[in-house]
Parts: structure tokens; sequence; C-alpha cells
């Protein structure tokens, strides 16, 4: 875990309200791990959370949506512009261990994560994306199995990636989106006894362990989203939903 | 320069983790030696393991946050067998922030603590009350005696009491406090707030209330420490909303002879470290000697 003010490459719109954010840095970084960015000031005073996207050797890129002031400003980053960053951090998953078949099901910007997933995932994957109308983050993607869902209709499958994936085709089942979708895809993999990880949320202050604000509930009590997680084991969490 | 003598023990320099800031060390360590601290105060501890409230914990604000985090911690004994052996190894003063339900559950806390390796005590009255109804032990200087008397029966470390800036009268509390045997004071902990989720038409916090902290509390945390300097004859330890090296300045001219730093740490994860450098650098600066020359000049 490193403290540092990374230069912007490259920031732009991949869709409404979608951007893509790169920044020059070299970083060793799991899948599903994250990162603290905060590319302003005075306010808002917290850093906020974002998962890798994709990596290069001297870059990592980030895909977020904008929902509020810090991701507003984050929006408006041009190139040169600084962003401080700490991370990476989050437990995130040795992928190369992976054996089987895997499922990745996402929704929104919860793709974001797995699309890192998908690039170092060397088993065999198919990808299963929701969306509401408009489609991002498969730009990587273009050579492996992905199935596509919108709500409108406008590309795929029209309805919910809850209707149309099928537990039992996989050994392992990763999970990252709203969390009505995450309880869904809970539900399906408890029933044929499919192994599960789900990728958490949760509103944080420090990032790293130490203020216990990130609270994810499970069979063993409270756990830290930042530290112990953001990926958690499906039948270990307690999904309120 | 910084460096500062109180209750016999030695701080490198006036600068302290404050509590539930900062964990048990491990993880800003991993950051920066965190040996370059004047004292590190752990997470509020209480008697048995408590696993917090619920729902929301955490919501930012102009200029601060709220929390609910509701005393999550390992209780007492763990700390003791798991924590603290890792902590004295960091080479700083370390202080147990001893949080608690019922006046038998502090002393009980106070009993094992005292026992242990911990070089102070900094009792939170801030916490709920659960014979009455969830008041805070903090708010009235009636309850806080008690607890204070109480704790500081079977308390030999140094005593260092925490207020709530919520208590009815501050200086008077601080007084109370004193009189019932406490060696310091420390104040502030975080303000009775809320906040509401115009959409769900709730409020946020399953608890309702939370706690402010932050930059935005800063002025009010400074005129409450001031006015306890004045009224009493005891350390005084600073904090509330303490972001940079100037803040904590204002704070030790107020009156405070050490200061602690929360919220900042998760604004600047340096920030520690940077506010012992900037002051360092402020003494050379203008021509001080000593940190203990500034301390209550206002
Ligand atoms: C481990 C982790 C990884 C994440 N990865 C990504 C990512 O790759 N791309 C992406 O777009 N977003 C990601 N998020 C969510 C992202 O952090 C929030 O959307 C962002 O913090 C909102 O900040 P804001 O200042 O724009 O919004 P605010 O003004 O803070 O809030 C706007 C809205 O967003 C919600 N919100 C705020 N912070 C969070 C949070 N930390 N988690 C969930 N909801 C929040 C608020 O409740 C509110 O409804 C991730 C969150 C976590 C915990
Ligand atoms: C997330 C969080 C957890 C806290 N936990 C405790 C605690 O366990 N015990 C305690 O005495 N104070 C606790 N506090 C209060 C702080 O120690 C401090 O008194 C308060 O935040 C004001 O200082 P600041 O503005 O520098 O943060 C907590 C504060 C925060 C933000
Ligand atoms: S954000 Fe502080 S413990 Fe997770």
């Amino acid at each position: 875990m490193q403290y540092k003010s990374l230069d912007v490459l490259e920031n732009v719109m991949v869709a409404e309200n979608i951007y893509k954010l790169t920044l020059k840095g070299e970083y060793e970084v799991k899948p599903g791990q994250f990162f603290m960015l905060k590319s302003w000031e005075d306010e808002p005073i917290l850093s906020r959370p974002f998962s890798i996207y994709d990596k290069g050797e001297d870059y990592i890129s980030f895909l977020y949506e904008v929902k509020g002031k810090g991701t507003e400003k984050l929006s408006r980053l041009k190139k040169e512009d600084k962003v401080k960053v700490l991370g990476p951090l989050g437990n995130g998953m040795d992928v190369s261990r992976i054996k089987g078949k895997v499922a990745l099901i996402g929704g929104g910007i919860g793709i974001a994560p797995l699309a890192y997933f998908a690039k170092k995932i060397e088993a065999d994957v198919d990808i299963y994306f929701g969306f509401r109308d408009e489609v991002y983050g498969i730009e990587n993607l273009r050579n492996k199995e992905l199935f596509i869902t919108t709500k409108s209709g406008r590309v795929g499958y029209k309805g919910y990636v809850t209707d149309i994936f099928n537990p039992f085709d996989y050994n392992l089942v990763i999970t990252c989106g709203p969390l009505v979708m995450m309880n869904k895809v809970k539900r399906i993999c408890e029933k044929t006894a499919t192994p599960l990880y789900l990728l958490m949320e949760s509103k944080m202050a420090c990032g790293i362990g130490a203020c216990l604000v990130c609270a994810c509930k499970t069979k063993d009590g409270m756990r830290r989203v930042c530290k112990d997680g953001p990926i958690f084991k499906g039948e270990e969490v307690v999904l309120d939903a | 320069m910084l460096e500062i003598t109180l209750w016999g023990k030695k701080f490198k320099n006036p600068v302290i983790a404050a509590s539930g800031t900062f964990g048990f060390g491990r993880e800003y360590n991993e950051l920066y030696d965190v040996s370059v601290l004047g004292g590190i105060a752990t997470k509020g501890l209480t008697l048995k393991k408590r696993e917090g409230n619920e729902g929301e914990r955490c919501y930012e604000t102009a200029g601060g946050m709220l929390n609910s985090v509701g005393l999550q911690n390992p209780g007492i004994d763990y700390f003791i067998e798991n924590e603290l052996t890792f902590m004295k190894s960091l080479n700083t003063v370390i202080i147990a922030n001893l949080s608690g339900g019922s006046i038998e559950e502090y002393v009980k806390g106070a009993e094992k603590l005292d026992k242990s390796d911990v070089d102070i005590i900094e009792l939170n009255i801030s916490c709920p009350n659960v014979k009455e109804g969830g008041m805070n032990f903090g708010i009235k200087s009636k309850v806080a005696r008690e607890v204070v008397r109480e704790v500081r029966k079977v308390v030999e470390k140094p005593l260092v009491v925490k207020l709530s800036p919520n208590a009815e009268d501050i200086v008077d509390m601080a007084v109370s406090c004193v009189e019932e045997g406490a060696d310091g004071i420390s104040l502030v902990n975080t303000f009775k707030a809320m906040a509401i989720d115009i959409y769900k038409r709730k409020p946020v916090f399953k608890n309702v209330f939370a706690g402010l902290s932050g930059p935005s509390i800063k002025p009010i945390a400074l005129r409450m420490v001031y006015e306890v300097s004045k009224a009493v004859d005891v350390p005084v330890i600073g904090l509330g909303g303490i972001r940079d090296y100037k803040d904590a300045i204002e704070f030790m001219m107020a009156g405070a002879s050490l200061v602690q730093v929360g919220t900042a740490n998760f604004i600047n994860p340096f920030a520690c470290i940077e506010i012992v450098k900037g002051m360092e650098n402020f003494l050379k600066v203008q021509g001080i000697n000593s940190i203990g020359e500034i301390i209550g000049i206002v």
C-alpha cells in the first residue's frame, strides 16, 4: 500500500455519466482490489473508493459512474492533472488458483472490477453483464463469452442477467452490482450449492481497516469491507436487501 | 524541542492519534513508521467484545463526517492478549480508551487495563448508559462523577477523562471529573448530530443520531479546550477537527498540553506526521525553544 500523487493520462466519457480514468503509475494489483482516490483539496474531505478496472505496465485505470460531489469532481479531470491515490487496498483474489468454469455476473457500474477479473482469469470464463440501457466497459472483453442484458432491450437480452444465468454450468461465480441483483444471484447459487464470491460496497473513511465504518455483516460478525473484503464468500455474507 | 513529559510518561511530541480513527496502530504502521508519534489512543475498548451498529455507519457532511460505529471492538481481554504486545513494540505512549455501558462494566474493564502494560487509561464517558435508557454518561456532571469516582478507586495508572462536547456544562463537567480524581482531561469527543435521507424520508442512521467530527467542529472544540484549561489545574489534551499543524498550535495556545488527531487521518493518511513536522518547523521559524513555552499563552 502506498500513498502517491499520480498524473492523469486520460479521463474520457464512455457512456452517459460513465467515465474511464487512467493514471500513470506502476502497481501490482489483484482483481477485486481497489484504490482510494481524491482529486480535490477541501471538499469533500474524504477520498472515494474505486476498483481496479484495467492495468498495464505503467498505468492503472478506473471506470466510474458520476453519483455525487466526488465523482463529479473526478469527471472534470484533464490530462496531467494530479490525483492522490492510496492503494492497492482490500483482499483481492488470487485468480491463478481458480479451476473449472467461472461465471462473472455484473450489474451497472458493478461490472468495473469484473472486467479486470475477466482479463486475469486464465480458466474458462462466461461473462454476464446487465445494464439499464447503454452498454459500457466491455472494450477488453471482445474475445470472451459475453452475455449482455438491458432492461430497455436496447442491446442483447431484454431483462435481467439473473433471468439467463444458469448456475449448474459453473464451478465458481463472482458477482458485483446492486444489492438486489447480488441477493438474487446468491439465492440462485445457494440452490445448486455453487461456490459464490460477492464484491461488497460500503461508505469508507480510512480505506485501510482502522476506522470500522465500512462494516459488512457476516455469519462471524461484522467484517471490514476495505480490509477483510471487498470480496466475501457467498455463504458468509448476511444480506439485508 | 517537541518533547514533553506528563504523568511520568515521556511523549516524543504532543501529537497523539485519536481513539477510533487509528485502530490499534497496525494499519497506519503499514503506511509509515507510527513510532514517530507522541502516542496512540486505542479504539474504544469494552469489557466484552462488541459488534457495533448495523446499517449505515458513515455520512460525510460539509467539512466533517458523522459516524455511528457503535463501539465495535474485540473486548479488553482480546486486546491485552493480541494487540497490546504489538502496540508496545511501537515505542510510543499507548493510551487505552475505556468505554462501557454501566459503572460495573467500566470498573471491571479499568481493573484489567490497570494491570496491563498500557501507559495511560483514557476514560470515554461519551457512552450510552444502558440502565438510564441510553442517556450518555457524559451529559450530566453528577452521573460522570460517579463513573470517575468508581474507576479511580481501581486505577493506579494515569487516568484521563475524555469529555463529550454534549455535556450540559463543559467547565463544570471538567472540574467535577478532576475533583473525583482525574489526572487529566481530554476533549472533545464527537457532537451529537443527525442526517436525513430525503428520498427515503428517514434518518440516515438506524440509531437516528450519530457523532460529528472533523474540521467543522474545530472552533467549538477550541473554545471548550480554552475554557476548560483555564478552569482545571491538570493537563488537558485538546482535540476536535485538528487538520494541520496550525490547528494543533491553536489548541496548545488555548491551553492543551497534548493534542489528538482523528478525522484528519482519513483526509490525509499522513496527517499525524505532517503535523509533527509542521509544528517542529513552526517552533524553529518562530524562535521558540520548547513547545512548553506556548502552552496556554492565550
Ligand atoms: C470497494 C469499492 C469499490 C468501488 N468501485 C467503484 C468503481 O469501480 N466504479 C464506481 O463508479 N464506483 C465504485 N464504488 C462506489 C463509489 O465509491 C461511490 O459511487 C462514490 O464514492 C460516490 O462518491 P460521490 O462523492 O460521487 O457521491 P456522494 O456524494 O458521496 O454520494 C452519492 C451517492 O452515492 C452513494 N455512495 C457514496 N459513497 C459510496 C460508496 N463508497 N459505496 C456505495 N455508495 C456510495 C451515496 O449513498 C449516494 O447515494 C466502489 C465502492 C467501493 C466500496
Ligand atoms: C470513526 C470514528 C470512531 C471513533 N471512535 C471513538 C471511540 O471508540 N472512543 C472515543 O473516545 N472516541 C472515538 N471517536 C472520537 C474521536 O476520537 C475524536 O474525539 C473526535 O472524532 C473529534 O476529533 P476529530 O475531529 O479530530 O476527529 C471516534 C471518531 C470517529 C470519526
Ligand atoms: S474504511 Fe475505515 S475500516 Fe474500512
